[in-house]
Formats: C-alpha cells, sequence, structure tokens
C-alpha cells in the first residue's frame, strides 16, 4: 500500500509516524521500548482503519471503487484462470484493449472470460483507454459472447469501467448501437453468464458486460448510472456537489443488493481490495467457483437464457422503502 | 404468475380529439423565426413550412394524425414503485413528477396505442420529450413491455417513435435497467417474428440509444434530430475534441451508416404503412388520411380485431 485516499489521512499519519519509530529503533540500539510505543500505533491504525471502512460513505466507497491499486480485470484472470489464451479484436475497424477476454479454463472448466481494464501505470492506462471501450470493444465482447454461446462455454465477465468513451470516434462507429447488441448478446446466451462488478459500474458499458444470470459485486464496488460528478452537474449544476449525488444515487452493493439489482456481495478484506489484493482475488475466485457450478447444474437448453430474461424483466418492482 | 401476462387492457379514450387548441395563435420557427399561424402549424404536423425545422410534437398530437381517421386505443402501463429510491437533489423526485404531470397532462412520459394506419393495424408507442426530458425510468420500461406484449398477443408489428435525454436520473440504477430489460421486449418481437420500427426523434440520447431506440429491423430518423449516446458537450467538455458541422445529426448518421432512412414528418405515415406491410407480407398499401376503422353506430373502433 503506498497511495492512501483523502480520507484515510489521519491513518496515514499514524502508520507513517510507527514507521519512523521503527526506523529509528534500526538506527539505535535501544529499540524495546521504541517497539512497544510502535506497537501501540500499530493497533490504533487497524481500529481506526476497520472504523473508517465499516462506516464508508457512498462517495468514499466510489474513491476506494477507483482506487488505482485495487485489482484489475488482469489480475483475475492470471491468478484465476489457467491456459488464458486471449482472443482480440472485432473483425471489423480494430482491436479495443480497454476490452480484454478471450478462452480459459476455471477450476479445470473451458468458459469465456471477458472484462474491462484500466490499466495499471500511465503508459497502460492511455493505451487501455483507462477501461473505457469504444465500440470496437463491444463489438469484441458480443463476437466472444457468440463463441460462448455456441460452443456452450459459460461466460464470465469482469466489469470495471468508468462508462462508455465520450469521443468523436466512438460515436460515428455507432457506440450506442455497439452497446445496446451487447446487452441484446448477453440476453440471448444460452450457457451460464456470471458478472462480477470488480471496481466501478459505469452505465451502459458496464450493463452491456452484466446483463447476467448472477451479478455479484465487491464490497466497495459501486454500479450506477451515471457517474456521481456527472449526476451532481446535471441535477445540481455543480460537479463539485458529487457527494450528495453519490448519496442520493444508491450506488453501493449494498444499496444495489436491497433492491434486487444484484445477487450477491463479495466480502473484502479490512481496508478495501487495495490492502490485500491476493485475497480479495481469492474471495472472488472461490465466488465464481461456487456460482458457476450451480449454474452448470441448471444449465439445459435455454432455461438459463428464459431464466435471465426473467430476472431482468422483474428487477424494479420493490423500492428501497419498506 | 407471470409479471406480464395479464395486465395488458387497452382503453378506448382517444375517439374524441383532445387536441389541446393552443393558447398562442401563432408559434414561432426557433430556426428561421417565420411564425406559423396554428391551424398551419398543426396541419404541417409542427414543420415549419418555410425552413423545414422539425418542432416537437406531443405523442397524443402524433398518434392523432398518425392514425386513420386520428382514432386510437390506449393500452394501460402498470404504474410502477414511486420513487423507488426516495431521491432528492435540489427538488423532491415527487415534486419533479407533479410538475412534470402538471405541465403535460400526461402520467408518464411514454404513450401506447393501438389502432391502424392505413388500414394496417399496429401498435405504436411514442416517448414525451416535455415529461422530465422523456426520460427512461421503470414506466418507460413498463410501457415498453406493455406494447411489446400487446403486439405478440395480437400478432402486429410495433413502431416506436423516441425523444430522451436518456436516463432517469431519480430513479438511479432502475433506470440503468430498463436497458437490459427493454431489450427484452425487443427480443420477445423478434421472436415473435414481427416488425419493430423505430423512428427517432429530436432528441434522442443517452441510454435510451444504447438500448430500444438502435435496435429495430428497420431505423428511421426525423431530419436534423440530434442522436448520440454522449452530446457534443459532454465530448467537448471532456475530450474537447472538435466536433464537425452535423455532428451527431440524423443525416450525419445516415451517411455514417447507423441509419436506414431519414424522412420528413409528412411523409413519415405512408412510409412506415409501406414497411409495415411488407414486412407483413400483406396486400399493397393504401395510402392517404383514411377514416376511422370501423364505421359501427357507436363508432367504437375495432382494436381488437385481428386479420
Ligand atoms: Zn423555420
Amino acid at each position: 500500500m503506498s497511495s492512501y485516499l483523502e480520507f484515510e489521512k489521519p491513518l496515514a499519519e499514524i502508520e507513517a509516524k510507527a514507521a519512523e519509530l521503527r526506523a529509528m529503533a534500526r538506527a539505535s540500539e535501544d529499540d524495546v521500548d521504541i517497539e512497544k510505543e510502535a506497537g501501540a500505533l500499530d493497533q490504533k491504525a487497524a481500529g481506526m482503519l476497520a472504523e473508517l471502512y465499516s462506516t464508508l460513505t457512498p462517495w468514499r466507497k466510489c474513491q476506494v471503487a477507483r482506487h488505482p491499486e485495487r485489482p484489475h480485470c488482469q489480475d483475475y484472470i492470471n491468478a484465476l484462470f489457467t491456459e488464458y489464451t486471449p482472443l482480440a479484436g472485432d473483425r471489423n475497424f480494430a482491436d479495443d484493449h480497454a476490452v480484454m477476454g478471450g478462452l480459459a479454463r476455471l477450476g479445470g472448466v473451458p468458459v469465456v472470460v471477458l472484462g474491462q481494464e484500466k490499466g495499471n501505470d500511465t503508459k497502460s492506462r492511455i493505451a487501455r483507454n483507462f477501461g473505457m471501450a469504444r465500440p470496437e470493444g463491444y463489438r469484441k465482447a458480443i463476437r466472444l459472447m457468440d463463441l460462448a454461446d455456441r460452443f456452450g462455454l459459460p461466460l464470465i465477465t469482469l466489469v470495471d469501467t468508468p462508462g462508455a468513451y465520450p469521443g468523436k470516434g466512438a460515436e460515428e462507429r455507432g457506440q450506442s448501437e455497439a452497446i445496446a447488441r451487447s446487452t441484446e448478446k448477453c440476453l440471448t446466451i444460452k450457457s451460464p453468464v456470471i458478472s462480477v462488478i470488480i471496481g466501478e459500474g459505469g452505465s451502459g458499458g458496464a450493463v452491456a458486460f452484466a446483463t447476467a444470470n448472477k451479478v455479484m459485486m465487491l464490497e466497495h464496488s459501486i454500479y450506477s448510472v451515471i457517474t456521481p460528478e456527472g449526476c451532481a452537474s446535471i441535477l445540481w449544476k455543480d460537479a463539485e456537489k458529487m457527494r450528495e449525488a453519490a448519496e442520493a444515487m444508491r450506488l453501493t452493493a449494498q444499496n444495489l443488493h436491497e433492491l434486487g439489482v444484484i445477487d450477491h456481495i463479495i466480502a473484502e478484506p479490512t481496508g478495501g481490495a487495495q490492502r490485500d489484493r491476493d485475497a480479495t482475488i481469492a474471495a472472488v475466485g472461490v465466488a465464481l467457483d461456487d456460482e458457476l457450478k450451480k449454474l452448470m447444474k441448471q444449465a439445459k437448453g435455454d432455461k438459463l437464457m428464459k431464466a435471465r430474461r426473467k430476472k431482468f424483466l422483474e428487477i424494479g418492482a420493490k423500492g428501497l422503502a419498506a | 404468475m407471470n409479471w406480464i401476462s395479464n395486465y395488458v387492457r387497452p382503453r378506448i379514450n382517444s375517439l374524441f380529439s383532445r387536441r389541446e387548441t393552443p393558447e398562442n395563435l401563432w408559434t414561432k420557427c426557433p430556426e428561421c423565426g417565420t411564425m406559423l399561424f396554428h391551424r398551419e402549424f398543426e396541419e404541417s404536423l409542427h414543420v415549419c413550412t418555410d425552413c423545414e425545422h422539425h418542432m416537437p410534437i406531443s405523442p397524443r398530437e402524433r398518434f392523432h394524425t398518425l392514425f386513420d381517421g386520428g382514432i386510437f386505443a390506449e393500452i394501460d402501463v402498470p404504474t410502477p414503485v414511486a420513487d423507488p429510491l426516495e431521491f432528492k437533489d435540489q427538488k423532491k423526485y415527487p415534486d419533479r413528477m407533479k410538475a412534470a404531470q402538471k405541465n403535460t397532462g400526461e402520467a408518464e412520459a411514454m404513450l401506447v396505442g393501438e389502432g391502424e394506419i392505413g388500414r394496417t393495424p399496429i401498435i405504436a408507442i411514442a416517448q414525451d420529450f416535455r415529461f422530465m426530458g422523456g426520460s427512461m425510468g421503470m414506466y418507460v420500461g413498463n410501457a415498453i413491455i406493455a406494447a411489446a406484449t400487446r403486439a405478440v398477443e395480437l400478432k402486429r408489428p410495433l413502431v416506436l417513435f423516441s425523444a430522451a435525454g436518456g436516463a432517469r436520473m431519480q430513479e438511479g440504477i432502475l433506470s440503468l435497467m430498463q436497458m437490459p430489460r427493454t431489450t427484452v421486449a425487443v427480443q420477445m418481437l423478434k421472436e415473435a417474428g414481427l416488425p419493430y420500427i423505430v423512428v427517432l426523434t429530436h432528441p434522442t440520447t443517452g441510454g435510451v440509444t444504447a438500448s430500444y431506440a438502435m435496435l429495430g429491423d428497420v431505423q428511421i430518423a426525423e431530419p436534423n434530430a440530434l442522436i448520440c449516446f454522449a452530446g457534443p458537450r459532454v465530448i467537448q467538455q471532456t475530450i474537447g475534441e472538435k466536433l464537425p458541422e452535423g455532428f451527431q445529426r440524423a443525416e450525419y448518421l445516415l451517411d455514417h451508416g447507423m441509419l436506414d432512412r431519414v424522412t420528413h414528418r409528412k411523409d413519415m405515415k405512408d412510409e412506415l404503412v409501406t414497411i409495415v406491410r411488407m414486412l407483413m407480407n400483406t396486400t399493397p398499401r393504401v395510402l392517404g388520411d383514411l377514416p376511422a376503422p370501423s364505421q359501427t353506430p357507436d363508432n367504437t373502433p375495432q382494436v381488437t380485431a385481428q386479420k
């Protein structure tokens, strides 16, 4: 962990102090008392971390969901899947690097895995367009979804995108149509479809990948119709009102579970996925394995496709009001 | 048990014209400034007689000019949970709803009707931009599902007129969920082998374009309609790209292969009749402003008659 979020500043100070004391202890010979003091600080920090993360406001969740050190699509694929064989291109215009995917095995089962990748340094972030797909990204996804359907392979999607890309070329090449077709394709696949929102589930770009039999979210991920900043600038006429917007929009995993929009929340380590990437990835692996086994038992004919359609028709029957 | 099986009850309510008498006798074309007298304005279907600018037309007025004799039966749309997120920005969502209802005289942003065009039975559905920017929330989703269900039941084509700024922010994720929901409705039509024709009107943007409004078997737009996912202002603000003349307008999309046709409002009805009759493999079209379909003494249209 090297980068703290703004609201973690008090925590950062305590942890820095503890580190400083330990450095001092190493320099001097007399380290017993110092270690005791540092240990007390550690305890204080741990308490503060647990407290901070058990009471995250929606806006803080947005910050955690966007944390650059959170595990990304590539990390999950590397750790959880074997024989990953990337497949590229939309056979039409380009290969969109914001979207990655291909054939792989999950627990030995051949699947198609697909997701948005944000990149992890300046160079890869630019190459990945910060996880914002262009039309060719959705069309590549459609092609892979079709492959899954035709060969009866389960489809697993890992969603992490700020949303669609607001650019001239993306519009000219019909990104709205591409998103619509991708959602449509999700609804015609006969094999199991499982989605995990691992960070940001941003608007149409997310839904085009997440129209699944089972939609899971990591504990501090978000899923929304627009970014809080975008919502604030439209409804409050002030992008700085993103805290209020995040609150009003009900974009946390907990809210969405309550609304029946998602099926399952995967717990994150204390302090968020960025503090223990391996544990987070392992937890996602367990959840995927579990859901895949359950769905594969039900996969007969077009049963899962029908169940998926029924599920989405019925979403929204209940509001938050008791 | 099935959520969609038993709520569609057509209600004949448009036997008599509900056309509002305009408060202003004159309408000024926002493009060229020409003053249009209200009768002329109505006859031209809200298109400027001078510069051909297509001005907004309400769903009810559109249906009045679309269906034979101006007669259609309104299909009930199930009312969704009100204010599901208890959303409050600067105003409360229920207050915004009330204001929109008062301004438009409509319950929500979508009107569904069944009737005949050129003696061709269809289901039509039109989005009302005046109602909170035509925004897509639970109700709009319910309306599209109701329209598709009715179309499948009666084996009729569905013609959809879109107009929306996008998703209804106040319904948050539930508005986003209308994208897959309405896509299921389109799939119902597809699987029943029924034509789904989309007429994109000004403006159609955001999540609406990224779902049901781009999934038609035939995609038609009204001239100069703005059609996009991310609007020109958003693109300029976030990416700073220079945008060419006519960008994201109907003709530009046609040119880039995103539409089948751009059609003047005055020709729309005839064109829809022609296309629908060929897709339904029925006898050639009968064009013109036909009287109401049935001449029964009480003047009740045979809205449920199947051919
Ligand atoms: Zn004019």
